[in-house]
């Protein structure tokens, strides 16, 4: 398997750390209800299809990076550094 | 009052020859690893600039007589040979000096010989002259540098170059030995 | 037999082997079967269950009969395929699976007790009483059942593993693949052309054919000299592809040094590559499949693919008298290349009534082989024509044909599935089912060798026009181009003995007929319930037949009935190959303080944290045991003064106008107020509430700290920041980098620690330059450093850091010093019990699955700020007088000692899992209040202080009543450390 890091180009899986879906990257606020907390920690989806993780590129340039690809085929269609995503918004927020 | 002697990272490992490939310490040398300071970018740059570099894109070295700065990872580069005095204020700056084992290795087997511990494509079509990567060596991080047709500069963290001389060491015999078979 | 005259070995170089005991001679170029059946050797090995003799089927990797062992000792390798093994003359191979030889084994008794044996039998026969089948069953089946054995002993053989990158992958270098490489080659690709066999060439050195006008090897001859005068072209022989995997990565066997009777040293024996291409070109030819009739598998039944390629390549005649069996004209040209090189052939029997029989040969048309005669090798067949008419055919050697299989493995082992084509009787791959891969020649079902050679330059041409390559002119030989014609027909009905499928396995027609009427109707089940594919050749001789059966057996279609899954290897690899490298000091970096060659001089075992060697105890003369020694360093840092290499700690430089605000949100408690030349301990939570790591970061300017990690956590805290710091605030001004290796940092602890410390330091310190929790820049002689006014060990105590390149002489030069004033060196057992002294925790106690709260640290988490871990560690269960809280533990005394691992009981309770009440993680014995001491776990633990509770190690057999206490054993003011 190669991923494409954004700044280093393709590379060997073994470089990679995977770390789960990337929904781990939209911490809910401060205060956000256990309900909230349990939803962003514990529950995730299976999908057969296109899922976005997180990878860290630790052999390599320690960037953080949202992986698209699909369960299905395997195939990797878009990868991009965690840092360059717009801010997200906080779920659970009580406004 | 005494004085504190001075023990190289590789002290008493190197050099180490195989056939025509040769892996050596590199001389000792000032690294400061240097990552901008937000909005100090360009400033930055022109520091380096006055200095005769520039800040490298990812997986670039830029040099000049005695100093270079090499890409080493997301938004940082090792400034090496050179005092990072006039980047001050501009960037993050760290000593690394000490934390890394600096190896070269070089000759005609030095490509088949990392092919059998780095898991990138070293072909000097894909990864020439002044390019550098992070990458790992075998388990080891590292930070590798072409600095020639046949000659890498190496760098791993300090406490592992007994085990990286080994990794290398192992992998130059074994390319050896198959040169061996048709000669 | 050797034919005058015939094949492409090397003649004037002979080559002496052994195999079985006895020598024999071939010739360079021979593998182990060609010479083997030169010298008229017909029995090879027994088969798995029965322990029928086998012999040689084909000529190939595919070789599911010929398995050898090769060498002894360490070095012994099981089951190598005898028609792959080359001979030289430290060659020792034998035969497998009989006792005591394959010509004489007892245990074909087996095959007597065949009905006995049939599918699903051992699960039906040894299931009851149940507990019997792992202690008497199995292990009895094993012994009788099986290939080769192992060894036993360490393998001392040097294996290799190996990266490569290529525009174009070109796989088999038969005619479709050797057109392929030579038309990308010239094209300038980067090209990679694997070839398993040991000579490239495939088919075309086995057969009489002609490319552009001369002999089909010499015309791949020259193709391949032009290839090997390609600097962008690599030739690699004797390499299988393995394996296609995501991305364009194919793992790749290179037997390297198998073939030479005196490799040079350090050459290994094998090299598993991982070779990652661009496009790659799938031309692995075909496998000719066997057909099913009774006593098929008697020893001179050969592929008559197989029977051609020794002729033709080795000048080998496998048989005195040979007869061909067939359904398709390959049938036919055996016999035309056998009678052409003046071997005898007793009759050509052929399957399809309108048949015609070439030149001068006997042809049954329509007539099938109902039964062979011959105990250790065959002597005849006996066939049935259409009527039922019975002829006895004189032969020592039957060549089959059932047709061809594409060897369409590799594109298949994405989980693609092949289609079936009605007019060959095969699957073939479809389009795509590796991304970037291409099928070309027969591996496509594409048999002529015109139109192999076609299909070769077309997929190299669309795969150099993807890459955005411009092809040069290739001109397309001129070769056979004939119909491939055959009837399917896979096996002969009606006769009375056993008919094989997979002869490695020992599955016959019945058994799969058995699967079929026990309801394993799928074409997976039928596999498992009869182990029917899961041999070394993993089916590649037998799988589409047995499906054919079943499809037979089940009343549908072979295209409905489906094939089994293709999963790599496509050959066997030794797992030696796969773990290259990772034997002895290869299986981990090994990580080396500055203090380490002076540890060890002083005799202290090195003990593994995490990849670093740390000194457990410094021994001395007179020492019964390591407890004196770790008594003794303890004594030293309670008492005068110790010195310890704490270098493995991490240590993160952090940067930056947001670092403060960046370390808030990392740690429970608050860093940004931190001023600079202080230090404070910080406790970092995991997002799910869990305690991830602790230790002290320390201000040394405004906007730059430096963290302290445990050495366990390192890696995983400096993951965690640049997560949080890429994940939740990218926008933010911090930066970190590891400056672990930098510096070389020594623990200096004790009353004494800053009178010896004044001894080096240029400019003194007190109280007041640098007060407890105080950093400060200072010079050791001459040399620039830090000063940490930091203690793990409740004493007095400093950390002096230094640049790594003076680590190893200041050590020296401290433990001196120590040693001077009454103390010394103190090693991983001493800093142990002096922290356990302390209630300092370590990653023994915060193991993952415990909150701040269990560990009485609750107030550390604050409520003026988030944090990473807040929002979790205040859902309902992370508190509260259900948690297992840390607790102290002190034995009544005169108990025995405690051991960490053991559990908590109500002093009255049964110690049994249901009255569990917590657990031991760490103990000690402590020279200081001599008494054992323990740290642990007890639910509502700070409530139970003052009780006592029973402590039960059921491994180590102890059962100890202890004193619940709190866990600072030592100076639980703290007034020594502030000194």
């Amino acid at each position: 398997m190669r991923i494409t890091c954004p700044l280093c180009g393709a590379r060997d899986r073994r470089e990679f750390t995977y770390y789960g879906a990337s929904v781990y990257a939209d911490r809910p606020a401060e205060g956000a209800a256990p309900e909230v907390w349990d939803d962003y920690l514990h529950l995730r989806d299976n999908p057969a299809g296109e899922i976005t993780d997180l990878w860290y590129h630790e052999l390599g340039c320690s960037a953080w990076i949202e992986v698209t690809r699909n369960t299905v085929t395997h195939a990797i269609s878009a990868t991009r550094l965690l840092a360059d995503r717009a801010t997200p918004t906080k779920k659970g927020a009580r406004s | 009052m005494a004085s504190l002697i001075e023990k190289s990272a590789c002290d008493g490992l190197l050099p180490r020859v195989a056939g025509g490939t040769v892996l050596s310490e590199l001389p000792a040398a000032r690294v400061t690893s240097v990552a901008p300071f937000a909005g100090k970018t360009r400033a930055l740059g022109a520091a380096l600039k006055e200095m005769g570099l520039g800040w490298p894109k990812p997986g670039e070295a830029v040099g000049t007589e005695g100093a270079s700065i090499l890409w080493s990872g997301r938004d940082q580069a090792f400034l090496i040979g050179a005092d990072p005095a006039p980047l001050s204020g501009l960037a993050a700056l760290s000593d690394q000096g000490d934390g890394w084992a600096r190896m070269q290795l070089k000759g005609p087997e030095a490509e088949a010989a990392l092919a059998r511990l780095v898991p990138l494509d070293l072909r000097l079509s894909e990864f020439g002259i002044g390019q550098v990567a992070r990458s790992g060596l075998n388990h080891m991080m590292m930070l590798i540098a072409r600095t020639s047709e046949t000659g890498f500069d190496i760098m791993v963290f300090r406490s592992m170059a007994a085990s990286a001389v080994h990794e290398i060491g192992t992998a130059l015999d074994a390319v050896a030995a198959r040169g061996r078979l048709t000669s | 037999m050797r034919i005058a005259g015939k094949g492409l070995v090397d003649r004037n170089t002979p080559v002496g082997f052994r195999f079985d005991g006895k020598d024999y001679t071939g010739f360079q170029g021979d593998t182990l079967a060609s010479a083997l059946l030169a010298s008229g050797v017909r029995v090879f090995g027994r088969s798995f269950k029965y322990h029928r003799p086998r012999g040689v089927m084909t000529a190939g990797s595919e070789e599911p009969c010929a398995l050898v062992t090769i060498g002894r000792g360490a070095a012994q390798v099981p089951n190598v395929r005898a028609t792959v093994q080359e001979i030289h003359a430290a060659l020792d191979a034998r035969g497998q699976n009989a006792w005591p030889s394959v010509n004489v084994d007892l245990m074909a008794m087996n095959d007597l007790f065949s009905p006995f044996f049939s599918a699903g039998f051992y699960y039906k026969t040894f299931m009851w009483p149940r507990k019997f089948w792992e202690s008497l069953y199995e292990p009895a089946i094993r012994r009788a059942a099986g290939l080769g054995a192992l060894s036993r002993k360490h393998n001392e053989d040097h294996y290799e593993k190996a990266y490569a990158f290529c525009d174009l992958l070109v796989v088999g270098s038969g005619p479709a693949g050797l057109m392929a490489a030579l038309a990308a080659g010239r094209a300038g690709a980067d090209v990679i052309l694997a070839e398993e066999d040991h000579v490239m060439g495939g088919r075309l050195l086995a057969e009489m054919q002609e490319v552009a006008g001369q002999p089909g090897a010499d015309w791949a001859a020259g193709v391949l000299a032009e290839l090997a005068t390609m600097p962008n072209v690599r030739l690699m022989t004797r390499t299988s592809i393995t394996g296609a995997y995501d991305g364009g990565t194919f793992g790749a066997l290179e037997r390297v040094g198998l073939h030479l009777a005196r490799p040079p040293m350090d050459l290994p024996q094998e090299c598993f590559w991982r070779i990652v291409a661009k496009r790659a070109i799938l031309a692995t030819g075909a496998h000719e499949r066997p057909i099913a009739f009774p006593n098929n598998d008697r020893p001179g039944v050969m592929m008559a693919g197989a029977v051609r390629a020794y002729l033709n390549r080795f000048g080998v005649a496998p048989g005195q008298t040979v007869a061909v069996f067939g359904n398709n004209d390959d049938a036919h040209r055996t016999v035309r290349d056998l009678k052409a090189a003046g071997v005898k052939v007793s009759a050509l029997i052929d399957v399809r009534e309108e048949a015609t029989a070439p030149d001068g040969a006997t042809l049954h048309a329509g007539a099938q082989v109902v039964d062979t005669v011959g105990r250790k090798g065959l002597r005849e067949v006996v066939i049935a024509d259409r009527s039922g008419q019975i002829t006895r055919i004189p032969c020592d050697c039957l060549a089959i044909s059932g047709g061809w299989n594409p060897a369409l493995h590799l594109a298949c082992h994405m989980n693609g599935r092949p289609v079936w084509r009605e007019e060959i009787a095969a699957f073939v791959p479809q389009p795509g089912m590796v991304p970037g891969l291409a099928v070309a020649g027969a591996a496509n079902g594409t048999f002529s060798t015109q139109a192999c050679l076609a299909e070769g330059l077309e997929a190299a041409k669309a795969a150099l026009s993807e890459l955005g390559r411009k092809a040069k002119a290739v001109d397309l030989p001129q070769a056979e181009d004939g119909a491939y014609r055959l009837r399917a027909f896979w096996e002969v009905r009606g006769g009375k003995h056993r008919a094989w499928l997979d002869f490695s396995n020992d599955v016959t027609t019945k058994d799969v007929r058995l699967a079929a009427q026990e309801n394993y109707r799928s074409v997976e089940h039928m596999k498992r319930y009869t182990t029917q594919g899961m041999a070394p050749d993993q089916g590649k001789n037998s799988n589409v037949a047995a499906l054919a059966v079943l499809a037979d057996a089940t009343g549908r279609g072979i295209p409905e009935t489906g094939i089994t899954t293709f999963r790599p290897p496509y050959v066997p690899i030794s797992v030696a190959a796969l773990g290259a490298g990772g034997q002895g000091a290869g299986f981990a970096p090994q990580r080396f303080t500055t203090s380490h060659q002076a540890s060890v001089e002083r005799g202290a075992p090195m003990v593994e944290a995490g990849l670093w060697y740390r000194p457990s105890y410094f021994p001395r003369p007179g020492d019964q045991s390591w407890l004196d020694a770790c008594n003794r360093e303890v004594g030293f840092v309670r008492d005068r003064v110790g010195v310890c290499d704490v270098s493995t700690l991490g240590k993160i430089d952090i940067q930056g106008a947001d670092a403060g605000r960046f370390l808030d949100l990392v740690y429970t408690n608050t860093f940004s107020t931190l001023k600079p030349g202080r230090v404070r301990y910080g406790l970092m939570l995991r997002e799910d509430g869990m305690v991830m790591d602790d230790g002290t970061t320390a201000c040394l300017a405004e906007g730059h700290y430096l963290m302290t990690t445990t050495t366990a956590a390192a890696g995983q805290v400096m993951r965690h920041l640049d997560f949080v710091a890429q994940a939740h605030c990218p926008a933010w001004d911090v930066h970190m980098i590891s400056a672990t290796e930098q510096w070389a940092q020594f623990a200096v602890a004790g009353p004494l620690a800053r009178e010896l410390l004044n001894t080096l330091l240029e400019e003194p310190v007190d109280g007041d330059t640098v007060p407890f929790l105080g950093v400060a820049p200072v010079r050791v002689m001459g040399v620039a450093g830090r000063l940490f006014r930091i203690s793990f060990s409740g004493e007095l105590g400093y950390e002096i850091a230094v640049p790594a390149r003076y680590g190893a002489a200041l050590y020296r030069d401290l433990v001196a010093r120590a040693e001077n004033l009454g103390g010394g060196a103190y090693g991983m057992e001493a800093l142990n019990v002096l922290r356990i002294e302390k209630g300092f925790i370590t990653h023994a106690e915060i193991h993952g699955r415990v909150t701040a709260f269990d560990i009485g640290l609750q107030g550390m988490v604050s409520a003026k700020k988030d944090c990473i871990g807040k929002g979790a560690s205040t859902r309902p269960g992370l508190s509260g007088p259900e948690r297992e809280q840390m607790v102290g533990l002190k034995p009544v005394p005169g108990s025995k000692s405690i051991g960490a691992g053991a559990h908590l009981f109500d002093e009255g309770a049964e110690p049994v899992r249901v009255n569990d009440q917590g657990y031991v993680t760490s103990v000690c014995w402590s020279p200081t209040l001599n008494s054992h001491l323990g740290l642990g776990f007890l639910i509502n633990g700070r409530a139970r202080i003052g009780t006592r509770v029973r402590l039960v190690d059921h491994l180590r057999k102890t059962d100890v009543i202890c004193e619940v206490v709190h866990p600072v054993f030592f100076d639980p003011e703290g007034g020594r450390a502030r000194g």
